[in-house]
């Protein structure tokens, strides 16, 4: 079992958990992500790691409430434990050779983003970091990202905070200025990731997006994280999850990312009375 | 020998009725009674040249045990069996026995061979449900060995290197143990509880068992024989990455591989109501393949409540790789098989304002025949030019066999693969380029059964104890 040390809601819809995982604290690197499940009868939800403490023996996972399991990792308090914790699986985010990294985060991409950037920063990177949010109650992480890079810009679609627009109008405004990278690094929405990638290719900028695909064991077995690379298939579990973003087939993503949506609507709410019913019974 | 029960063919094995097991997940076969299994045991002629052995991967003294269950001493025929054969149960099941004991049994001349895999299953369940064991923990000879994987070829390895006294630690990537039993293999032809009890007969042993260990990922095999002090490792981590066609429409939302599938409803449960991982609801199901993944995923899919399940493959049913068994269940469950077909694009729909849904809606296919045969002596398909039609399903199961997964071979300097990605093995078959690891089933061989990835096991353990005992 796994237990959660620490628990805190970032903003009304994304939750932090840190939960006691020595065996993935020991190994994880940015950009890898791990595998839970709350328990006997839970799905197996893939999730970017969103930080660790070797000494402590802890991983820190960030994530939206939008699905069933979600709402009921929420749930959970400190204390409680998963039943399953596996990782850290895929490939770490590379380093080496970069000396100047832009990493843009929109939503709760920047959650993950996050590791991403630290992990730049500490290595003596120069490193930028875009971060976009729908609106000022959504801002997350905006102390521990000034901690992780030289420049921040903070962007809002309604202006509430920060700048207004999207990532990719600051992305523009940099690059339109001069500014060059070794590599862009978007994580967030699969559109959003698609549109950094357009904006960067005219300056010829490298681009990298980090995919987050349906997944069930996270170690090359299933296939479902499959996802088309310059053409050809990848496992975004063991290939992955950082790809070259001018060669991912992002419409195919988009669409294979929805196999399972309106039966999620569907079983959501059974779901919730399952886990209702759990709650009553522990109380009595 | 007066008693010899001269009946032509095998004694039927009792069934669920196909219309009623078509929609549950139930056990499909349902076994012998005390009675029948007495009554097949009488038809062995217990030859004295014993050609059923030598069509046994784990060498299992069928008549021996045979001559037992006619005295009606199952448990004495449980003994015979499990000196050489851990799993029982799942093999009674699982096996090919047509294509290896049964095969070259005497009786099969002139009618049907003695029903052994049947037999052994019967005295597996016999013991199980009749005899109290105490299994006793063998005195520690203080080698720690790891295993890496939990299907049958490491399951048998451990238990072997457990019964020598060996301190055995099992590392599985998922959250149980079992490997291909518990995500492959479906509940209606191995119940998961039998698989279970396999694992705790194991643990019971002192077999350490750890679930959520990648190993490749979470530890390498260089920290486990360095830094957790075991003298040697085994990876039984079975065959890896599904294959897919490369054929237009394979991204589309309603395309997946078996093994997706199968996990999905064997390992995640998605068959039953209050778990929570989905699985495609299907009107119409094409099960691309022809072996028992495919009979597997094409079973399940009926079960799942499709009203159309096709098996598209593309040579013949002669040709087909699974066991005769599953391909006559299959086809008593109604699924339709469409022989000598392949699919060329997996066509996706539109919506009523003509917009792409992005999900399939059909399966072009065009029909095939047999050519001149290949270097595998098989007759290779070849296309018939003009024969496209179209399969009117909503749901494409690509079950193509798989390739070695990369995770460990990536991460350990010294252990070598073949261009196919397998694990390279000297002439005992189970030792790599790396001093102090061994491997063996799918890893090494690609796809293959159970049964010889038990054989596989088997060897190793065997190795091991050498390996370590020569040290």
């Amino acid at each position: 079992m796994f237990k959660i040390v620490k628990k805190e809601m970032l903003n009304p819809t994304i939750c932090l958990l840190e939960i006691e995982a020595p065996f993935v604290a020991r190994k994880a690197q940015p950009g890898q992500f791990i595998i839970l499940r709350i328990d006997e009868k839970g799905e197996r939800l893939p999730l970017t790691i969103g930080g660790y403490d070797r000494e402590k023996g802890t991983v820190t996972i960030i994530f939206q409430l939008v699905g069933l399991t979600t709402q009921a990792l929420a749930k959970m308090e400190v204390g409680d434990a998963l039943l399953d914790f596996v990782g850290p699986l895929g490939k770490a985010t590379e380093l080496e050779g970069v000396k100047s990294a832009c990493v843009i985060g929109g939503g709760l991409g920047t959650a993950i983003a996050y590791p991403v950037a630290k992990g730049f920063h500490d290595a003596g990177v120069e490193t930028d970091v875009i971060v976009g949010f729908r609106n000022k109650d959504l801002v997350i992480l905006e102390e521990e990202f000034k901690q992780a890079c030289d420049n921040f810009y903070l962007m809002t679609d309604d202006g509430s905070y920060g700048e207004q627009g999207f990532t990719t109008a600051k992305e523009k405004q940099l690059l339109e200025a001069g500014k060059r990278y070794d590599v862009i690094i978007a994580i967030g929405p699969v559109p959003m990731m698609k549109f950094v990638v357009k904006t960067a290719q005219p300056y010829g900028v490298p681009c990298k997006v980090s995919l987050n695909p349906i997944m069930i064991d996270g170690t090359g077995m299933c296939g479902g994280c499959r996802v088309t690379v310059g053409g050809k298939m990848k496992f975004a579990c063991v290939d992955g999850p950082e790809f070259d973003g001018y060669e991912v087939d992002f419409d195919e993503l988009i669409n294979r990312n929805n196999t399972y949506r309106d039966q999620e609507r569907e079983t959501e709410h059974s779901h919730m009375c399952r886990f209702d019913k759990l709650g009553q019974d522990l109380i009595k | 020998m007066a008693n010899i029960n001269m009946t032509p063919v095998k004694t039927p094995m009792p069934h669920q009725d196909p219309k009623v097991r078509a929609r549950n997940f139930q056990e499909v076969a349902l076994g012998y009674t005390e009675e029948m299994a007495i009554g097949e045991a009488k038809r062995c002629l217990n030859c004295k040249h014993r050609p059923c052995v030598s069509g046994c991967p784990v060498n299992v003294r069928i008549p021996d045990f045979i001559a037992k269950v006619a005295e009606g001493d199952f448990e004495g025929a449980y003994q015979v069996i499990t000196d050489t054969n851990a799993l029982p149960a799942i093999s009674g099941r699982v096996c090919p026995q047509e294509s290896q004991c049964e095969s070259k049994c005497v009786r099969g001349i002139k009618g049907e061979p003695v029903a052994i895999g049947r037999l052994e299953r019967f005295v597996a369940d016999w013991h199980r449900t009749h005899a109290a064991e105490k299994i006793a923990k063998p005195q520690s000879n203080g080698h720690k060995v790891a295993v890496v994987g939990s299907g049958p070829s490491s399951l048998t390895c451990a238990s072997d290197l457990a019964k020598l006294g060996y301190q055995v630690t099992v590392f599985e990537a998922f959250h149980v143990a079992g490997g291909v039993l518990v995500y492959g293999i479906p509940e209606f032809r191995l119940p998961k509880a039998i698989v279970q009890s396999e694992v705790d007969k194991l643990k019971a042993m002192g077999v350490e068992i750890m679930t959520n260990m990648v190993i490749g990922k979470v530890l390498s095999i260089d920290e486990l024989m360095e830094e957790m002090g075991f003298e040697a490792v085994f990876i039984g981590t079975g065959a890896g990455l599904p294959r897919f066609m490369n054929i237009p429409g394979e991204g589309l939302a309603g395309v997946c591989s078996a093994n997706e599938y199968l996990t999905r409803i064997n390992l995640m449960k998605a068959y039953l109501e209050d778990y929570d991982t989905p699985v495609l609801k299907s009107k119409a199901v094409a099960v691309v393949g022809g072996g028992n993944v495919a009979m597997d995923a094409c079973r399940c899919a009926q079960r799942l409540g499709a009203e159309k399940v096709y098996i598209v493959y593309r040579r013949g049913e002669a040709e087909m790789p699974a066991r005769n068994e599953e391909i006559e269940h299959a086809k008593e469950e109604g699924i339709e098989f469409m022989n000598l077909c392949n699919p060329v694009e997996i066509l996706g729909g539109v919506d009523e304002n003509g917009k792409p849904t992005g999900r399939v809606a059909g399966c072009r296919c065009i029909r095939m025949e047999l050519g001149e045969p290949d270097e595998s002596g098989r007759r290779s398909p070849v296309e018939v030019p003009g024969s496209e039609f179209v399969l009117d399903v909503d749901t494409v199961v690509m079950a193509l066999g798989t390739s070695p997964n990369p995770l460990i071979r990536s991460t350990t300097p010294g252990l070598e693969t073949n261009r196919r990605g397998c694990l390279v093995v000297g002439e005992d078959t189970v030792s790599t380029t790396r001093e102090g690891v061994f491997a063996g089933g799918d890893a090494v061989t690609g796809a293959a059964t159970v049964i010889k990835a038990m054989g596989a096991g088997k060897k190793a353990a065997a190795a091991i104890d050498k390996y370590i005992q020569n040290k």
